[in-house]
Formats: C-alpha cells, structure tokens, sequence
C-alpha cells in the first residue's frame, strides 16, 4: 500500500467532519486512524488479512474481517456517510456489484485506483507487454489486479449505472498533479481518486 | 504432572468462596433465599481497581481457569491457554476473577448443595436458570470484590453469551466485552442436540427422576452417553478425521460391538472421565440456560435493539469450522452491532478444530486475542 499515504490528503479533504465512514479493503487502518484523528470519523475497516487485522486492532481501528468478494450484505442501506475503498476495485471480483453496494450502504462512495490507461501502460502493450509500472508493480502472472480498468471505462461504468461523479482527481504516484494530467487525464494520470453518489 | 511450574503459568491457585444472604430473584419466577460462589482470581488488582476482567465459563467449565491447585494436578485451569503472564489475558496487567456459576457443581450452590427448605440437596429441584440469572449473580459478586467496572467481560461459547448479556444488562459495569465462538441464540440444531442429551441422561434408570444422590447411584451412562454427543459437536469432521481416522485399535476387524475404531475407545473414554467430575442435574441445567438464551427476545427478536443500551467496545471471534457456533451466528452478533452503532471488532480465525478451537493455542487467535487486549489494558480505541 505504498500509493496510500499521499491520497490521504485528498480524501480527508472530501470528508465532512464526524462523519461514519466504511472502509473497505483497510489493510492495518492507517486511512482510517488518520481520519479519526483529522476528521473525528467514527466507523469500521473491513480486512480479509488475519496479519493486517492484528495490526488494525493495534492501531486501534474498528476491524471487521470480510470477505469483499461475498458483499456488503450485512451493511444496512444508507448506514454511513462514506465507503471508501483505496486500491483495491481492481482486485476484487466483481467491481461492479460492489460499486454498486458501497453507494447503497453509503451516501457517498470515495474509490481510487490505478489508471490502466496511462501513457506508460499503454506504452508497454504497445512494445507486446502487460504493463509493470509503479502503480502496478506486479507481473501478469501474479498480480492480485484482476479487473484493471482505464478512467474512460469506469467513468462508462458510472454512466451506465447512474452513478453520479461528484469529484475526480487524477495524480502521480507522488500525488502529484499537472497540466498535462488536468488535460488528458486518462494518458497523464497514474492514480484515480473519485467521490460518487447515486444519481 | 509438572515438576515445575511453567513460567507462564499463574502457578499454584486457591479457590475462594462468597456466601451471599440476600435472596435472588431468578427469571423462572422462583428465588435462591441464599447461595454461594465458588472462585479463583489471578494477578492483582491494581490501586483504583480498573484492572479486572471477569471470565465467564461454558458448558462444562469451573472457576478453574488457570494455573494448578497443587503440584500433583495432571492438568491446568480449562484456559491456560489464553490467561496467565504473556498470555492473551496477561496477568502481569489484569486481575482475572473466573467463578463457578449457579447451578454448578464444583464448589457454586447447584443441585449437589444443600437446599435450606428441606435439609437435602436440591436435585432436581433446583430452580433452572438463565444466562441472565448468573449475570445478576456475577454482578453482585462484583460487588463484594469491590470490582465497580470490569476492564473486560470475556468468554467463549455459553461464556460469550454471559459476556454479552453483561453488556446488556449492565451497561456502565464494563468497558469491553470480548465474546468468543459464540451466537445470539440456538439453533433448532443446537437444541436438538441438548435435547438428545438430556434424554440420555434421564433414561438412564440411575437417573431416579434426578434424585439419584438418595439411591446413591449416578446416571452414568446417560451422563457419558450425553459427553460423547458434546464432544462430536465441539469437534469438526477435519478434526476428528486427523486425529482418529478410520484407525483400529487391534489393527483388524472383529465384528462385534467392542471397541474396535480409535474414535470410539476416545469417546467412551471422554464420557466415563466425565462422569466422576461432572453432575447430571447440572448438565441439564447448563444445557436448559443454552437453549433459554435470547437477549434479543426482550426487544421484538431485534438483536440490534437488545444492544443499543450497551456501551461496551465488542471484540467478536470465531473459527472457520466451528459447526455449532459457525461464523455466521458470529456474524449476526456483529451486524446487530454494527447496525446499532457499536464500536465492534470481528475476526474469523482459521482453524481446523471445530468449536474447541477457543481453547486451543492457535497462533492468528492468540495474536488477535493479545491485540485486542492490549487496547483493553491501555484503555485507547
């Protein structure tokens, strides 16, 4: 998780003070830890890793372990302000069911992944390669990273699910932003970082 | 037998007893005019007395939860493996006070004690009682001790149900409830299983409708009859066929009733050890509180209603091939919470033993266990 710390600011940014926040895919709960000491947040990591669960519960985090692949089910409608899930959209199994149940359990989803359709991925297939990249470290054979997508596919996505985008940023793996990534996001931009609701 | 005592051990324990005057009232409608309390406490009590956490025992358990009561004893307390120095509930930071409960039969008033009334033992005539009626006992235990607030109410199976019925019903007298292997009420499996156990014991012509202490007999069979059932049930399918297998103990087939496979000559030797530590009339009654417990049933069946008075922090844990008390009964404990708001914590430990597991020195359990009681100990979220 080593893209995670320079989003925090971006998403402290986005979240209203006090508010419950659910965040999937927690890991040890530094998102989390990091948002009840700047927003007061109140409210649970889900983790499926027994080690990061440990950790989360030594950081004093609220850890439920959950297996994301099976749903949100057990999440009442509308019981949070925010579900939030860094880094892991293109992980799990079925992204567009989840997406779809965090804005359920959620007034708002936050949700950042890596672009596939930046210049260096491209670049790659272009060369016969699956792209390794900083965001995406991983050769094809062992990524975790099974439902890679573009910011066009997943803004397609949205539309068709009526999802409405409410922000989007697009950075580096620094966090970095630039001209040229405000332009062309989708061959400039490293990380997605957006704030959706229902439309 | 140990020659020595482990260093992690909390070592040599004493029992302790608490007579108690004062009536209690009992859910059946019926009142205990006096009784007593059977229990062991390690590791000290600190100066303002916010180091205490209670814990509370399951089906067949004592207040015996750790160390040895003299230097000839074969085995420890029932969880060595989670209290003691360095241990989940570590006894260098925590005074632990673990009871015998009412209805018991190792030391508590239960059906082998006395009844006042009529100058013999109560047998079958001991009122049954209810989750509830122990907390109440529990609480009131607490307050001879001096003990205003536990640190911690922690348990594992019919002791996880205490933990959460504390939460309930007390709300300011505990700071965390740590809940382990255990669900929000049984199933029509669960009781089923209870059920055939009760009958085993009360058929058994020793039986003598539960006054088998005046034909100075014991419904032995009944009572090993109703372990070995337990036992299958504390154990998974993995579990036993890792250990037992199909594996014969004279290496052939004899074609009769004997003992010929591994499992059988353990099970039979599980119920008849047994028998000569446990009373029947308890097991019934433990079994009787099993079934009853329901803390939702007071507020619609809504769970999450029952423990929105709670103001504990909730860690929840349970093992992936527990079948009695599977994760799924974990699970709507942890919804209820979550629905209601509470700060709650859950983990689904890994482990092949079936519902002992909460007994058993697991490393991911004992890591988690440790985690979440060191928040306990130092008092953070």
């Amino acid at each position: 998780m080593n893209t995670l710390r320079p989003e925090l600011r971006t998403i402290a940014d986005w979240i209203a003070p006090g508010s419950r926040v659910l965040d999937l895919g927690c890991g040890e709960g530094t998102l989390l830890a990091h948002l009840r000491q700047t927003r007061q947040v109140d409210g649970y990591g889900l983790e499926i890793d027994p080690a990061k669960i440990v950790r989360a519960i030594d950081n004093g985090i609220n850890v439920i372990q959950s297996d994301l692949d099976v749903g949100l089910a057990e999440f009442a409608d509308a019981s949070f302000d925010y579900v939030i899930m860094t880094q892991t959209l293109q992980a799990v199994h079925y992204p567009d069911r989840l997406l779809e149940d965090m804005l359920r359990v959620g007034r708002e989803g936050i949700i950042t992944f890596p672009n596939f359709g930046h210049w260096r991925c491209r670049l790659q297939l272009l060369g016969g390669h699956m792209p390794v990249t900083a965001s995406l470290p991983h050769t094809w054979y062992n990524t975790p990273n099974i439902h890679l997508c573009t910011l066009r596919d997943f803004e397609e996505l949205c539309a068709e699910k009526d999802f409405h985008i409410l922000e989007r940023t697009v950075a580096d793996q620094q966090h970095r932003s630039s001209l040229p990534m405000r332009l062309w996001p989708n061959l400039m931009g490293e990380v997605a970082l957006y704030r959706l609701r229902r439309a | 037998m140990p020659d020595t005592l482990p260093p992690d051990s909390v070592g040599l324990v004493t029992p302790q007893k608490m007579v108690f005057d004062e009536p209690l009232a009992l859910d059946c409608g019926r009142t205990l005019p006096s009784y007593e309390l059977v229990y062991e406490t390690y590791g000290e009590l600190n100066a303002d007395r916010s180091n205490a956490v209670l814990i509370c025992h399951a089906l067949s358990g004592n207040h015996h939860a750790a160390g040895y009561h003299s230097l000839e004893d074969r085995k420890p307390g029932w969880w060595e493996t989670c209290i003691g120095p360095g241990k989940p509930i570590d006894t260098d930071h925590f005074h632990v006070v673990c009871l015998n409960n009412l209805g018991g039969c190792h030391g508590s008033t239960g059906p082998m004690s006395i009844n006042p009334e009529t100058g013999k033992p109560y047998g079958p005539d001991f009122p049954i009682v209810t989750v509830r009626d122990w907390v109440r006992s529990q609480a009131r235990l607490a307050e001879r001790l001096g003990i205003e607030q536990w640190a911690a109410v922690i348990g594992g199976s019919l002791g996880g149900m205490q933990a959460l019925q504390w939460a309930i019903d007390f709300p300011e007298r505990l700071r965390h409830a740590v809940v382990i292997a255990a669900a929000p009420k049984l199933s029509a499996q669960n009781i089923g299983f209870n059920e055939v156990a009760r009958q085993a014991i009360m058929s058994d012509p020793d039986f003598h409708d539960g006054h088998y202490y005046e034909h100075h007999t014991i419904p032995r069979r009944g009572l090993a009859l109703a372990r070995m059932l337990g036992h299958i049930t504390y154990l998974s399918d993995e579990a036993m066929r890792a250990k037992f297998g199909r594996e014969l103990r004279e290496g052939k087939l004899s074609f009769g009733f004997d003992v010929e496979f591994q499992v059988e000559s353990y099970l039979r030797y599980q119920g008849q050890s047994f028998v000569e530590k446990f009373d029947a009339n308890t097991y019934l009654l433990m079994t009787k509180a099993l079934d009853y417990f329901d803390p939702a049933a007071d507020y619609d069946n809504d769970l999450a209603r029952a423990v929105d008075r709670a103001r504990a922090e909730f860690m929840i844990m349970s093992f992936t091939s527990d079948w009695r008390f599977a994760p799924s009964r974990s699970r709507e404990i942890v919804k209820a919470l979550v629905d209601s708001r509470k700060p709650v914590s859950y983990a689904e430990i890994e482990a092949h033993h079936g519902h002992d597991a909460f007994l058993m020195p697991i490393p991911d359990y004992l890591a988690t266990f440790s985690a979440y009681m060191t928040r306990v100990r130092e008092g953070r979220p």
